[in-house]
């Protein structure tokens, strides 16, 4: 009950945060002076193409451009009528790339499951990762065991991401014969779902899985380590020893538990990294996520584009965010009867 | 045979000298031991080792620990760890000392408890929950189903003690290990705890090994000493040869160090004073404790309606369990927090002068009031910050102070050192090269360097050893003397308040209960509290064990005090002066 009353209490404050960072980040892409229709308009004029400067004109009305900003604003998400009456983002118009020419929704939609799917990897392989090697490190703590894990740990930290997805490419390809670049066979792209594109997307998914975790799950081992030798030193470690546990079932009831809170709370950090981590990635790798189109988008200008994918990125954070404190309200009673003491 | 034979125990660390040495005891079923020592003494690690959960890099040297049981017997330093871990916590059981830190804070207490259960039996769910209700209730919860479901951080450190027990006692073990089982409790609730033990032993017929540096608790608790001092044993005997007639000098000096209530025959009333360093009038404070989503806030008063009158070169006392109030008194006095409207704190500095409102100061005399009031903190190992020099802790003050030049503060630093008892040559160390007790000296140096006139002790001795905190008391009275100071000294032990104040409020739930010297507060005290927190101190006397009624009577809610004491709900009656000097609050 006080979980449900938290997590509803939760979501309206994540709809506030996203209605301010909805602000902040359109008046970030309009701090650059013009917008994509005036710089077409300006480079039109030079060279005299008359017709293509009426078009951009149309446009330039059609999206409102020529109205103040914060008009500008509350058309686009959608407070306010626009040429086409009510029609911003709360209503599920995403806007119009004039780089690519089409409906923003049209260009982003595959990548955008794509992408969630990709860093929904990763963070999975992180978790997978990090958790017994952090575990096994603090509990064998300077042994050979520890050492290594240590080890791989600053190499996975060290190399950088686009040097290991071409190693691995290639290595990957040479030994495994496992494809190279993009996120599924060419012959299933514009398909629908079926089973074999299905696989074909999880045998593509394993390089960038690896690629794009491989720190995170590195830092994740060290931080969880730290946390369960802090833990692992508390008397309550050895009450349990004191009433006859098996050392590894300790581990796991006792100081994992404690340890797993900050675990846990990394989960909406993690995901914003890794999406803004994995745009170079996913350029090398040639990954049909957003990444690649927010690079486009913010070079040029094409501000409904990089508005949206970064309220997109916003969004996944918040939820991430959520989803890490409801989890902890449920893992640790201490946060959860906060209130209910003494 | 005995149930437990040690002989010969040595116990190191790495290539360094042995820290326990040639330690030998035993121990029958239903015989209490006590392993009497100071910290560093090497008891803690002596009775770990019987279970064999010393740390890890401590080593077992050499020695036996021979475990009698059913007609079979085995050395517990080289049985196999299968068989260690099916006598821990079933045959063998630990009571710790940090009841908070010793239990899970993620974990139900049922669970935690059940656990013990289901580790060493094939036990159903339901029984195990059958009879870890029964050890609840035995324990001495009211509700043992609401205790099953709650977390250790939702009880009191008394309680989460019981809790402790119960899941030591659960599986009926024949030996139990207590190591400090109540050095982290007040006064009432360690004579409760110490009862309830007793009582287990009894009807369990098990063994008991108290671990302890308080002789009262062991005069109170065995049948056997065992004293230790830096790893071997001084002195071993029955309770009776040992506590009456001690024949080893480090014995005689662990009794000369422990605090005693005086008996007192005749007292007199003081004069009053007049000369007041420090008046407390009418100080109520409460707090506002936020809970956080759509509940209302709750008002929690920490004090009520306090009066207290410090007279310049005298010390004044408040005594109290935790939770009575009393540290926030101290902070109000400091002006560290603002006491609700309608208190006030009256400070004169030097003889004569008009006092001012220490909550309503101008930015001058507030620079003033924090020099002439210094404070002495409860924990010495986190008071001083790791990393700073000893000189420079002691000079930081007149620092910031903009007292003296450089050369002139140092020289200060020296003679504060000096005046606590340490050398100068210990300037240029860090904290952690110097012992609890030496920590609290610098603390004291550290009080002392801007010539204050008013200390306030928090506790100050509270997180020593006993023979430590002698010398401490003894240092703050040599100094009190010398120097002209006035103390508010907070603490929770009437002994320790008995040897050092020339006045002692006694603090229950926020307001004060009783109020007079020491002298007339231990020969005459009146209320019921009182009685159970002197009923409460063990004495270092077989002779005279603790009286557990009196203090059940007093420490118990405000509801179930007598008639004439008792609070309606909030409403405490009128604080009255009895005899002169001495104030109880009762009804008329």
């Amino acid at each position: 009950m006080i979980l449900l009353r938290y997590a509803i209490g939760r979501f309206f404050t994540m709809l506030l945060t996203l209605w301010i960072v909805s602000i902040l980040v359109f008046a970030i892409i309009n701090l650059p002076p013009g917008d994509y229709l005036s710089n077409q308009i300006a480079e039109l004029r030079a060279t005299g193409q008359a017709e293509g400067v009426a078009k951009a004109e149309f446009l330039r009305s059609e999206y409102s451009l020529d109205r103040p900003l914060w008009e500008q604003y509350m058309i686009w998400a959608g407070f306010m009528p626009g040429p086409q009456g009510f029609y911003g983002l709360i209503q599920g118009n995403f806007g119009w790339s004039f780089e690519f020419d089409r409906p923003v929704s049209e260009i982003v939609g595959d990548a955008l499951w794509l992408t969630v799917l990709v860093n929904l990897a990763a963070v999975l392989f992180v978790y997978v990762v990090a958790l017994p090697l952090g575990v096994l490190a603090a509990a064998k703590s300077e042994t050979w065991v520890d050492y290594t894990a240590g080890f791989i740990g600053y190499l996975g930290l060290a190399t950088p991401n686009f040097l290991l997805a071409l190693i691995l490419f290639y290595y990957g390809h040479k030994y495994f014969d496992l494809p190279i670049g993009g996120l599924m066979s060419p012959e299933f792209e514009g398909q629908p779902m079926s089973w074999d594109k299905v696989k074909s997307i999880l045998f593509h998914l394993i390089v960038p899985t690896f690629v794009i975790g491989t720190s995170g799950a590195a830092a994740m081992m060290q931080r969880l380590r730290a946390n369960m030798l802090d833990e692992l030193s508390k008397p309550y470690v050895e009450t349990a020893i004191a009433k006859g546990m098996k050392p590894a079932a300790m581990l796991r009831k006792y100081p994992l538990r404690m340890a797993f809170n900050p675990f846990v709370a990394d989960i909406g950090n993690l995901l914003p990294a890794m999406i803004s981590g994995s745009v170079l990635v996913s350029v090398v790798l040639g990954l049909q996520t957003i990444g690649p189109y927010l690079l486009t988008a913010l070079k040029s200008q094409d501000q409904f584009l990089a508005a949206f994918v970064l309220m997109f990125v916003a969004l996944l954070t918040l939820i991430g965010t959520m989803i890490s404190d409801v989890l902890l309200m449920l893992l640790d009673p201490r946060i959860r009867t906060g209130g209910r003491r003494e | 045979m005995a149930l437990l034979e040690v002989s010969s125990l040595t116990i190191g660390f790495g290539k360094a000298a042995p820290v326990v040495e040639g330690v030998s005891f035993s121990v029958e079923s239903g015989e209490t031991l006590a392993l009497v020592g100071e910290s560093g003494s090497g008891k803690t690690l002596t009775c770990r080792s019987i279970l064999r959960i010393l740390p890890a890099n401590a080593q077992l040297r050499g020695g036996e620990i021979r475990y009698n049981h059913a007609g079979a017997s085995c050395d517990l330093t080289t049985a196999p760890e299968k068989q260690m871990r099916s006598l821990r916590g079933d045959r063998i059981s630990m009571i710790f000392q940090e009841p908070m830190r010793s239990l899970s804070p993620l974990h139900r207490l049922g669970d935690q408890v059940a656990e013990v259960l289901h580790l060493h039996n094939a036990i159903s769910g339901s029984d195990a929950k059958r009879r870890v209700l029964a050890q609840f209730e035995r324990v001495g919860f009211n509700d043992p189903e609401r205790a099953w479901t709650s977390y250790p951080f939702e009880m009191s450190g008394g309680m989460r003690q019981r809790a402790m027990i119960a899941m030591a006692m659960v599986s009926k073990p024949d030996l139990l290990i207590a190591d400090e089982p109540t050095t982290a409790l007040d006064v009432t609730t360690q004579a409760q705890v110490l009862g309830l033990i007793k009582d287990l032993q009894r009807e369990t017929g098990m063994a008991v090994i108290l671990v302890t540096h308080d002789l009262g608790v062991v005069a109170n608790m065995a049948d056997k000493v065992v004293v230790m001092n830096k790893g071997r044993v001084m002195e071993a005997g029955t309770a009776q040869q040992v506590l009456g007639d001690p024949a080893h000098g480090y014995t005689k000096k662990l009794f000369a160090a422990a605090p005693v209530i005086p008996t007192v025959s005749d007292p007199v009333a003081p004069a009053p004073q007049t000369d007041l360093i420090l008046e407390i009038r009418n100080v109520t404070k409460s707090f506002t404790l936020r809970t956080g989503g759509w509940r209302a806030p709750t008002v929690v008063t920490a004090c009520r309606n306090v009066d207290l009158k410090l007279p310049r070169g005298k010390t004044l006392a408040v005594v109290g369990e935790s939770g009575s109030g009393k540290t926030t008194c101290a902070r109000v006095a400091l002006g560290a927090i603002t006491p609700d409207a309608g208190g006030e704190v009256l400070f004169s500095a030097r003889s004569g002068e008009t006092p001012t409102d220490v909550h309503n100061m101008t930015s001058a005399q507030r620079r003033n009031f924090q020099r002439d009031a210094q404070m002495v903190f409860q924990d010495p190992y986190s008071s001083l910050s790791p990393r700073m020099r000893v000189q420079e802790a002691l000079t930081e003050p007149a620092e910031i102070h903009n007292i003296g030049t450089r050369a002139e503060r140092r020289e200060k630093a020296a003679e504060m050192i000096r005046m606590v008892g340490l050398s100068p040559d210990m300037l240029p160390r860090y904290p952690h090269a110097f012992s609890g007790g030496q920590r609290q000296r610098l603390s004291i140096a550290r009080a002392l360097t801007l010539d204050p006139k008013l200390l306030v002790c928090d506790e100050p001795t509270s997180a020593l050893d006993v023979s430590v905190q002698d010398q401490i008391l003894g240092l703050l009275e040599d100094i009190r003397d010398e120097a002209g100071l006035s103390y508010l000294f907070i603490s929770h032990d009437l002994a320790v308040v008995a040897r050092i104040a020339d006045e002692v409020a006694v603090m229950r739930g926020g307001v004060i209960v009783e109020q007079a010297t020491p002298d007339i507060l231990f020969h005459n005290p009146q209320h019921p509290y009182t009685q159970a927190l002197i009923a409460a101190q063990p004495e270092p006397d077989i002779n005279r064990p603790i009286d557990l009624d009196l203090v059940a009577k007093g420490a118990g809610s405000t509801e179930s005090w007598p008639e004439m004491f008792r609070f309606e709900g909030q409403a405490a009656p009128a604080l009255r002066e009895l005899t002169p000097g001495h104030m109880v609050r009762c009804h008329a």
